[in-house]
């Protein structure tokens, strides 16, 4: 089929269509139909996509199964995949099914709960897949509406807040890419991102009110693009969106928040930064892996004093997130196997570690760790899949997280020791706050009344975090799977980069000494 | 010779003899028992214009001297002005039946409003400038204050007339300096003048004080004072038709005098739209957070909207000024849509103008409030809605032109633009419940609001294609 990933990104759109025009009423039985279909449909895009997967050619560096067709403005709908966007696709594609089953427990305005999930992952599919910069802007802005609403409308007490800084923070690093796009379209005559990556913006210093910049266009277009993704990542210091967003979300939101959301600045910075503007990232390398690691620590030890779980959890998210942008910025090919793979991995942790809040919330109704204890008493099954998760968030080899961070440490050692040292620190912070939590939410005495008769998890939970458990184990002990299938397109970018910093050092003589 | 000139300004005299015919016929006729059948006419006849005008195969041509111009650009304007003043002239209807309003000089009024309009943006000379610009401004004094027992609709027109006057007064003032180191008041002359010997120091003193008078009828900061008070105080009807098609034609008129006279003074104009611009984006998007009506809010919105459609026109380019057309349609398309919504706020009857109003709407309607958020998110700019498109035109107009600062201004501006309009869905969606509004949608608002917010939804896949006609529309300023 030709137009294979087109389906694969408006399937979810068009099952939102048919529930916002045939599906009526608020009463029970139209709810489930709600979830139901929203469910098959994105069943169905994950089985649509499974031959995305096996007809790709991993030998192969280029983009493909690529669709083009005319748009407005000389603009191109262009979409194709290549070996780091696939995985990406795939990741979400898998991940939503999930999304839903946890919607499962909602109760208020299902119909239009469902709808937006659809959408949402409609706009994140095509996030991943376009080769349009303009079209990637525009879906890109445009996953902001129903993560605006979910959060707005479904949230928890402070939700409003929550929702506009969500929504400012991010629109603001937005559009200052904008600028930097409309600028790149100008400059280069094409929107058309193949085309951009071979394009070389000068990177000959520029003197603005008299500070000189280092790596000229290419510097101011790549802080445009880091304003934005750095907020999406979510980088210290504008991560404070991240935390707010994901306490006040409903569980679902949170799981997408984290584990798909998240994913969109490291990947622009894989599809954009590195490749389009070599000399801009490698005047800026040093600086970005700095305020990495000061993530790594500084939101580990926020994570230590956190009394609410999701909190906590967002916050490991955040020294999660560093480590990817530190590992992308070592700029070599551990480095970058190292930040997908981690961005992957999380992806499926962050999602297990959420559910698993999200289990005991919708008994208990709340998310403070002081509420809990000994729930290995009442819960076993909850408590043994709830260590695994730990285990891999703090990254115990044999679980995926375990290679992600030894990638990208190994890596930084590479680029910078000191960098490397710093790190490294996080890595046993992370067993500090993720353990505490643990032994405070599961072990201890079960002393508290209100815990006395809380129920195991149910099978929808199980059959929700199952899929889980199986990828962080696989994915922990045979990584080449994914390594595999990256590396010929992590080689090619990194050629590229090489080349092209290489070339303008040649050209640009002072540069070099 | 004349009949040629009669020709070229055929849809303005049939709009002028039509006006004047239906004053006669109601005046020595049924009066007010003819209100609604003039309402239904006019708004006929101004769409019917607007269809000639837009897919007759008229050729472009001068009348009387040049002071009359039939191009592309004129025809579009004229055409997203007269399709917007049917538009607002249908959905007033209802509303002024309800408030005891429905008078017959209403639509008759707007028909002149309309016919001063059109000649504005075709205007090739400055005499018919002012002409134009006066028949409009008339008009509009007299609907501002329409209704005569109200205290803020009277206070609205007298401001307006007063700041009106003011602003004209120094447009002429203006235009006399102009004439008098040009030697003319023909557009083409200006320029040629322009060309040959410069822009001299009294020609820039007349450039400024016509860009100060066409600031004033753009509502551009710093000089939108009248916009929150004429738009709050005016029967909503009239402010809804103030958001839409003078904007347009203040928009034109604007962009056709800084091209046709003064094309060969880009760099000396160019930094005054563009302070203007950057005035009104933050202006506009700062002072309306703390609004509460949603009349003023949207007179906020208004400015800084206007400041975008500045943006495009301050890069200069032709590429600008396309950007400024596609973003006066949409900017008009969405407005028609708010305001058939904003027509329909009452409770009990009267109608209601404070958006707390609108607590927990999406409950009581959901389809209506999904649709008003649409627009609300088209309006702040948000992708993949058209209201984007819109300002990436003109935001790549800018860049493309060297002003990145003023588009990096602007992106800025729009963020902070884009929290009062989050409010409002935050009311609809997320906030508290109030006593919900009673307001009956007639079926004439269901097709505008509904409608605007499919155009919303639907252009992103082309824009309706409207691109090559506003790029036709841009070419014929840079003969």
């Amino acid at each position: 089929m030709d137009n294979l990933l087109s389906i694969v990104i408006f399937l979810p759109s068009i099952a939102a269509l048919i529930l916002a025009i045939i599906l009526r009423g608020e009463d029970h039985a139209s709810q489930k139909n709600a979830k139901v279909l929203a469910l098959v449909a994105t069943l169905a895009t994950f089985v649509i996509s499974i031959p995305l997967l096996t007809q790709f050619d991993p030998s192969n560096a280029g983009f493909q199964f690529v669709e083009e067709y005319n748009w407005l403005a000389g603009l191109k709908y262009k979409v194709g995949l290549d070996g780091i966007s696939i995985l990406f696709v795939i990741l979400t594609t898998f991940l939503m099914p999930i999304v839903i089953g946890a919607c499962w427990t909602v109760t208020t305005r299902v119909k239009e709960y469902m709808i937006m999930f659809l959408i949402l992952e409609t706009m994140m599919l095509a996030v991943f897949s376009s080769l349009d910069i303009i079209l990637f802007y525009v879906v890109f802005e445009a996953g902001l509406i129903p993560m605006f609403l979910i959060v707005g409308i479904w949230g928890g007490k402070d939700r409003i807040y929550a929702a506009f800084k969500l929504f400012l923070y991010t629109l603001l690093g937005s559009v200052l890419m904008l600028i930097a796009i409309i600028y790149m379209w100008f400059e280069a005559g094409t929107t058309d991102i193949p085309e951009l990556m071979q394009h070389q913006f000068s990177s000959e210093s520029i003197i603005i009110l008299g500070v000189t910049i280092v790596g000229g266009i290419q510097t101011l277009l790549f802080l445009g693009f880091f304003a934005s993704f750095a907020v999406k990542m979510p980088m210290w210091p504008v991560h404070t969106w991240l935390p707010d967003a994901h306490v006040q979300a409903p569980t679902a939101g949170s799981v997408v928040l984290a584990a798909i959301l998240l994913k969109m600045g490291g990947y622009g910075f894989l599809r954009f930064s590195l490749p389009m503007f070599p000399i801009g990232s490698d005047v800026m390398a040093t600086f970005v892996m700095t305020i990495s690691v000061i993530a790594i620590i500084y939101t580990s030890f926020v994570a230590l004093v956190q009394e609410d779980m999701k909190k906590l959890i967002a916050y490991s998210s955040v020294a999660h997130m560093g480590f990817v942008t530190m590992g992308i910025f070592t700029i070599n090919q551990q480095g970058l196997d190292g930040a997908i793979f981690q961005m992957l991995s999380h992806g499926f942790i962050s999602a297990a570690l959420f559910l698993g809040v999200g289990v005991i919330y919708d008994r208990m109704h709340t998310r403070d760790i002081e509420a809990y204890g000994g729930l290995v008493i009442r819960m076993p099954i909850f408590a043994l899949i709830f260590m695994l998760f730990t285990m891999a968030n703090v990254g115990l080899p044999g679980t995926s997280g375990f290679v992600g961070e030894f990638l990208t440490l190994t890596a930084a050692f590479k680029a910078n020791t000191w960098i490397a040292f710093g790190a490294t620190t996080g890595v046993i912070l992370s067993a500090g706050y993720a353990l505490w939590l643990y032994r405070r939410v599961v072990f201890g005495d079960l002393i508290k009344e209100s815990l006395k008769s809380i129920a195991d998890m149910d099978l929808r939970e199980k059959l929700m975090i199952t899929p889980l458990v199986v990828m962080t184990i696989l994915l922990g002990i045979y990584p080449a799977l994914i390594l595999d299938l990256i590396g010929p397109s992590v080689s090619a970018l990194l050629e590229q980069v090489h080349a092209a910093q290489g070339v303008l050092i040649d050209a640009t003589p002072n540069a070099a000494h | 010779m004349i009949s040629t000139d009669i020709n070229t300004v055929l849809p303005e005299i049939i709009l002028a003899v039509y006006a004047m015919a239906a004053l006669m016929l109601a005046v020595y006729g049924g009066k007010d028992r003819l209100a609604g059948f003039i309402f239904w006419a006019t708004s006929g006849i101004m769409a019917a214009l607007g269809i000639w005008i837009a897919f007759a195969p008229i050729a472009n041509s001068t009348a009387f001297d040049g002071s009359f111009t039939n191009d592309g650009f004129a025809r579009y304007t004229k055409v997203v002005m007269l399709f917007g003043s049917s538009a607002m002239l249908l959905l007033s209807q209802d509303y002024l039946e309800k408030n005891k309003l429905l008078k017959f000089e209403f639509p008759i009024l707007i028909a002149l409003a309309t016919l001063g309009m059109m000649l504005m943006v075709s205007a090739g000379d400055l005499m018919a400038l002012y002409m134009g610009l006066e028949l409009q401004s008339l008009a509009l004094y007299v609907v501002a204050s329409f209704r005569r027992d109200s205290i803020r609709s009277t206070e609205a027109g007298l401001k307006y007339f007063v700041l009106g006057a003011l602003s004209s007064g120094l447009l002429l003032y203006g235009a006399s300096l102009v004439y008098g180191f040009s030697g003319t008041t023909n557009f083409a002359g200006i320029s040629e003048t322009i060309h040959s010997d410069g822009l001299g120091m009294g020609m820039l003193f007349g450039l400024v004080f016509l860009c100060v008078g066409m600031g004033f009828k753009i509502s551009a900061a710093p000089f939108h004072m009248w916009t929150p008070d004429v738009y709050e105080g005016s029967p909503t009807p009239v402010t809804g038709f103030f958001a839409t098609a003078p904007k347009v034609a203040a928009a034109g008129l604007f962009a056709r005098v800084v091209h046709d006279a003064f094309g060969g003074a880009v760099a000396d104009w160019q930094q005054i739209v563009a302070f203007l611009s950057f005035i009104s984006m933050f202006l506009g998007s700062i002072a309306a957070i703390g609004q509460t009506n949603i009349k003023r809010l949207m007179a906020y919105s208004s400015i800084a909207h206007m400041g975008f459609a500045l943006l495009g026109l301050s890069s200069g380019t032709q590429e600008g000024v396309q950007a400024l057309l596609i973003y006066m349609a949409i900017y008009v398309t969405m407005n028609v849509g708010v305001f058939a919504f904003i027509l329909n706020m009452e409770r009990d009857g009267q109608p209601v103008t404070d958006i707390r109003s609108l607590g927990l709407y999406s409950r009581s309607e959901p389809i209506r409030a999904a649709a008003l958020a649409a627009l609300m998110f088209s309006l702040a700019g948000i992708p993949p809605l058209v209201g984007f498109f819109g300002k990436l035109y003109v935001l790549k107009a800018a860049v493309n032109a060297g002003l990145a600062w003023l588009a990096i201004a602007g992106v800025i501006a729009s963020v902070i633009g884009a929290f009062y309009y989050l409010r409002i869905i935050y009311f609809m969606y997320f906030g508290d419940e109030v006593e919900p509004m009673t307001g009956k949608m007639p079926i004439i608002h269901k097709v505008a609001l509904y409608g605007a917010t499919l155009i919303m939804l639907l252009g992103a896949v082309n824009l309706f294609g409207i691109e090559p006609i506003a790029a036709d529309a841009a070419a014929s300023l840079f003969k």
